[in-house]
């Protein structure tokens, strides 16, 4: 347990947006963080990044409130991936994931041949290593979330946050992205829309009204009841003849 | 040795501080072209010596007249300019990386609106009676605007991201209205003919009135402002993919952009209270820098500070040479060249894209 929740909860204009979160991450899992739209998804995982205080409750790294730590030592620890971030500057794909390296330099510690190894694992690590010299507004929204993600982990995270990595993303890229993920040897929390792609995750958390309803494995959260509750679908499993492998069948309740 | 070698090219782009070396030099030389170029045209080797005897005593035998040209008017103008061409430049920079808006300039947050009604105030509504000068006038008018303004944001935003930056814009907008309205009620209220021509002159930047004692407030400010950004260049190079992102690289937000924006703030109020506001340097130079030199801060901070300040001392020759027995307003020169200027690199880098 590196990354745990107590009655965390985050409200604007005293309006709850998120509302007493117990959540444990455990070590080298994948988190997947699944809910309907406005279910305080991305602003749990704002939370678990250190980027939002909690305005109740708290968020513990390592058994250390997040609030008052230094937000440098925070990115030491967490990395995040946010949803939607984009930018307009004439930068290249290794100048992005050099971003990473930030938490880790200073003035009188600068960039050193070491970061660049650092730099040339992670890109190697999605998968994008001949792309280094690449203008950013050059790439697929694939390849941008592949750079975002080689950039978290340039920052060397024990945690690694995803925000919705898929969005956007075609079919192929979408399950390439998520073997990546799984592949990664970091434990993360990755919230996600499509619940097929959520069954590859080792547990789910289901956040509905800003509340986290239910955690377990996949089996024991995507119940016929449970998906008919938090998700108004009737949803049943099916099996793959060809290797045995289950896939989940939703359709509108009725 | 062979180590660097590999290295710069295998990263060509981002290696080393070496090439800072051609900093010095170049800036040397543009205050010397600064000191000579002019209506009466004066030689190097009259600067050499008139440097000479008043830094070393050194007795050449140099005309009175020269000397006193090369030495009470034109280097102290030349080192002002190439202050104002940095601090703007800088503070441009600052500004459209922290507020994520390619249209930010110093001049945003309400700073040359306020140093207009600050000069208007002293000068033509006759505040403080004759014993505060224009330039403190326009100071404290310029620090007013900002303080304003910063304190709007600080209301109305809440929270870091492109949300905080778009109130910040806002209310900088709504605090130059107001200024600039101050200053337009105080104008048609009070002012004579004479005197509003005064003041738009003035608005449009001049550096006639520099003397020595601005040089030991220009060079402060600018020094400060370029040692805040060297110290920061990795922070603002986090800003690259927005305010939450830089949080989640490690950047306290908020500290920062206190810590920078007040600075150019301040750095912007030191020279406009000099010199006038002059426009383009703080919004042209920081693109035109990004077009040559790339996006990353360790080259685009010095880089940025060392083109603005040879751009301005190179619009100060134009303004006093361009039309014979006339000088113009140092700001007219800046658009007039910098607009061209600005308009081929655009075109190149559409090339290159």
């Amino acid at each position: 347990m590196i990354l745990r929740t107590e009655k965390a909860g985050w409200a604007t204009r005293s309006v709850p947006i998120v509302q007493d979160v117990d959540l444990e991450v455990r070590d080298g899992e994948m988190l997947g963080l699944i809910g309907p739209n406005g279910s305080g998804k991305s602003t749990l995982l704002r939370l678990l990044s250190g980027i939002r205080r909690p305005t109740s409750g708290q968020v513990l790294l390592n058994g250390e409130p997040l609030t008052g730590m230094p937000q440098r030592r925070i990115a030491q620890h967490i990395a995040l991936v946010e949803q939607q971030s984009d930018t307009g500057d004439r930068i290249t794909v290794r100048d992005a994931v050099e971003l990473g390296r930030t938490p880790w330099l200073s003035a009188l510690h600068p960039h050193s041949a070491r970061d660049d190894t650092l730099v040339d694992k992670a890109l190697a690590d999605v998968d994008m290593q001949g792309f280094a010299d690449r203008y950013w507004h050059t790439l697929s929204g694939g390849e941008r979330q592949r750079v975002h993600i080689a950039r978290a982990l340039a920052q060397q995270p024990q945690v690694l946050l995803l925000d919705e990595p898929t969005n956007h993303l075609d079919i192929h890229h979408q399950l390439s992205i998520l073997a990546l993920v799984a592949s990664l040897p970091v434990t993360s929390v990755v919230a996600l829309h499509d619940l097929n792609q959520a069954l590859e995750c080792d547990r789910l958390a289901v956040m509905e009204s800003g509340r986290l309803t239910c955690i377990g494995t996949p089996d024991a959260v995507l119940t016929p009841d449970r998906l008919r509750e938090s998700f108004a679908v009737q949803g049943r499993f099916l099996t793959d003849p060809s290797d045995g492998s289950r896939i989940l069948r939703l359709q509108r309740a009725l | 040795m062979t180590d660097t070698v590999l290295n710069s090219t295998r990263h060509p782009r981002r290696r080393g501080w070496t090439w800072l070396w051609v900093v010095p030099p170049v800036l040397l030389v543009a205050l010397f072209a600064g000191a000579s170029i002019g209506e009466t045209h004066i030689p190097f080797s009259v600067i050499f010596q008139t440097l000479g005897n008043k830094l070393f005593d050194a007795g050449f035998p140099v005309d009175r007249i020269d000397m006193g040209i090369v030495w009470n008017y034109r280097i102290s103008r030349a080192i002002v300019a190439a202050c104002c061409g940095a601090a703007l430049a800088l503070s441009g920079v600052v500004l459209q990386a922290l507020l994520r808006n390619a249209l930010a300039d110093p001049y945003l947050l309400g700073i040359s609106a306020g140093a207009s009604t600050g000069a208007v105030a002293v000068t033509v509504a006759g505040l403080g009676a004759g014993a505060v000068s224009l330039s403190t006038g326009a100071f404290c008018g310029a620090t007013l605007a900002f303080v304003l303004v910063a304190a709007l944001a600080r209301a109305a935003g809440g929270g870091a991201g492109l949300h905080a930056a778009g109130v910040i814009i806002l209310a900088g907008i709504a605090g130059s209205q107001l200024f600039n309205a101050l200053t337009a009620f105080v104008l048609a209220k009070s002012a004579n003919a004479e005197q509003a021509r005064g003041i738009m002159f003035w608005l449009l930047g001049s550096l006639s009135g520099v003397r020595w004692e601005d040089v030991w407030l220009a060079v402060p400010a600018a020094l400060l402002s370029i040692a805040v950004c060297l110290w920061h260049i990795r922070a603002l190079d986090a800003f690259t993919f927005g305010a939450d992102s830089a949080a989640s690289l490690g950047i306290s937000v908020r500290k920062v952009q206190i810590l920078l924006i007040g600075i150019a703030a301040l750095a912007t109020a030191v020279m406009v209270s000099m010199v006038g506001s002059i426009g383009f340097v703080g919004l042209v130079i920081p693109h035109a820098m990004r077009f040559i030199v790339g996006t990353r801060h360790r080259v685009l901070v010095p880089a940025s500070a060392l083109a603005g300040a040879i751009f301005l001392i190179a619009s100060d020759i134009i303004s006093r040479v361009i039309i014979p027995g006339q000088v113009l307003p140092i700001g007219v020169i800046t658009a007039l060249v910098g607009a061209p200027a600005f308009a081929l690199i655009l075109l190149r880098g559409k090339v290159s894209r």
